[in-house]
């Protein structure tokens, strides 16, 4: 099958459905609500479950609640729907269960707006909910890649029986671009015996499965998050995702940028090699695990004198880049968080007044 | 190659939908495509604006501050894009309801009364359609066969509306053309 133009928040409706997920609950909000739209009438189509939950607290726990049963779930929201999200979301990873959760970015804080905006980098890499946790976060630089890290999503969830982000932003949600939904990315359900409330009938076994985040024993407590630990360095070793453009010639400076910001540079990064000036760039694909050893060794590099990050937001990033290059070299911020995506041009200026 | 085009008018004109079917056909021509939406907090009347890019190679930035050509079907569209066409672009203006021109001599205007041959041929609802097909007549953006072609798949569940649409397509179209 060729190519079909969708928009990019239907596309992760589609995408959810091929891969698998049979279970969507959410409420609506700008700029995701497309999601919701397309999926109250694709998803029963499909034989799956489609609620709109009264509020996104309860959604978060409907979430819980399916995934606690071993069932495939999925979410989508954006910005302020995701704060309110945020304490079932620290249940369902202290509970050790998958679930995927999509984020399309707004302007914050507070209500802030409804334009593109990366102003969450942080509540989705270092918490937003409280405890000991991290989610798997992954960002999408075009609606054909939101297809895939969604399809993608789900078995990574499974694997870590721990919640999966995916970052985007409203112009990811808002855009149309041609798709394909890949046949080979379609997962296979995993068995969920082991750990699961998914009915003692049903697995034909006389082991009651509990699922939990109270363990009111400072020893279990502490097990479990070494537990947690050991899941989270595993996804350091095994599922760090980038993308290094313009990498192989001797640039002096360094972009590390992600998502609708990243598409933007490119063409910043291609309009200066036209004008003979060499800029390279880290494009993170997951932003926990965070690609350290790819930012180190870009800025490592002879001719690389100081690095770049450029996020629509008011400086979050940076604070890992600065983090996994140990000094070696300067790193500076830019951005912005209003909603205007800045254009090419702008990051040219930017760029060159470095040079 | 990169092109790309702004539509350009009041929510309610049809804006986003005469940009999607361009985006449409733009792919079936075997294209790169992106279709950006504004979508800040409008209502009918107020502004919209979408933007197609088309390429032969895959598409990085979607955000362009200097689009080839420009659809205006309002005064504040014309205000507010003109100035920042491309040299060499179209600028498709909408006399029905736009009175003044461009004042750029370094691009390709052509002022059509989309409006007045909408309401002409059975409903102003097409004035969009006109539009679309004035401005591709003219920039041949994309294959206008397979424009056609498009526009009557978009239609293809309200089978009453396929004439009315192909007429407005084709009147856009020799308007363009007879400038």
């Amino acid at each position: 099958m060729g190519k079909i133009l969708m928009k990019g928040n239907e596309a992760i409706g589609e995408a959810a459905i091929r891969a698998g997920c049979l279970n969507y609950f959410a409420y609506p909000i700008t700029p995701q609500s497309e999601v919701s739209e397309y999926l109250s009438h694709r998803m029963p189509e499909a034989g799956g479950v489609f609620l709109q939950g009264e509020s996104e607290v309860a959604v978060g726990y409907m979430v819980f609640g399916a995934a606690a049963c071993g069932e495939r779930v999925f979410t989508t929201s954006s910005s302020p729907g995701i704060s309110l999200m945020s304490e079932a979301i620290s249940y369902i990873a202290g509970a050790q269960c998958p679930a995927v959760f999509v984020n399309i970015m707004r302007g914050g804080p507070g209500l802030g707006g409804i334009l593109p905006s990366q102003a969450d980098y942080f509540q989705a890499t270092k918490g937003g909910g409280h405890g000991d946790y991290r989610l798997l976060v992954m960002a999408p630089a075009s609606v054909q890649e939101a297809v895939e890290m969604v399809m993608t999503a789900f078995p990574l969830a499974e694997k870590y029986r721990n919640p999966v982000m995916i970052l985007g932003d409203g112009l990811i949600g808002q855009m149309m671009e041609p798709v394909e939904f890949p046949e080979h990315l379609k997962a296979e359900p995993s068995n969920k015996d082991d750990w699961a409330t998914n009915g003692m009938d049903t697995r034909k076994s006389t082991k009651k499965n509990i699922v939990k985040s109270l363990f009111l024993d400072p020893v279990v407590l502490n097990q479990n998050n070494l537990t947690l630990k050991e899941k989270y360095n595993r996804m350091k070793r095994e599922d760090v995702m980038w993308e290094s453009y313009n990498t192989d010639d001797e640039y002096k400076l360094l972009i590390v940028s992600y998502g609708t910001m990243s598409r933007v540079c490119k063409t910043a990064v291609d309009n200066m090699k036209e004008e003979g000036i060499e800029v390279g760039m880290i494009r993170p694909k997951t932003l926990f695990p965070f690609p350290e050893k790819a930012v180190f060794e870009a800025a490592s590099k002879n001719s690389c004198k100081m690095v770049l990050s450029i996020e629509m937001s008011m400086g979050q990033m940076v604070e890992d880049v600065e983090r996994c290059i140990h000094g070696k070299r300067p790193v500076e911020w830019y951005g912005s968080c209003g909603g205007d995506v800045p254009t090419p041009e702008e990051i040219m200026d930017v760029v060159k007044s470095y040079l | 190659m990169q092109r790309e085009v702004m539509f350009a008018g009041f929510g309610g004109q049809g804006i986003l939908f005469s940009a999607k079917i361009l985006a449409e056909a733009a792919l079936q021509e075997g294209h790169e495509v992106v279709w950006i939406p504004s979508y800040g907090p409008e209502m009918r009347g107020g502004t919209a604006y979408c933007m197609v890019v088309v390429s032969d190679r895959p598409i990085a930035s979607p955000i362009v501050s200097n689009p080839l050509h420009l659809v205006a079907m309002n005064r504040p569209s014309l205000d507010k894009f003109a100035p920042v066409v491309k040299p060499g672009g179209v600028i498709m203006i909408n006399s029905s309801l736009i009175q003044i021109d461009s004042g750029r001599k370094d691009v390709d205007e052509i002022k059509v009364p989309v409006t007045d041959i909408a309401n002409e041929i059975g409903s102003i609802k097409a004035a969009n359609i006109v539009a679309l097909g004035a401005f591709v007549a003219r920039s041949r953006m994309v294959d206008f066969e397979i424009l056609k072609k498009c526009v009557k798949d978009e239609f293809l569940s309200k089978e009453k509306l396929i004439a009315l649409n192909m007429q407005a397509l084709e009147s856009g179209r020799l308007a363009a053309l007879n400038q």
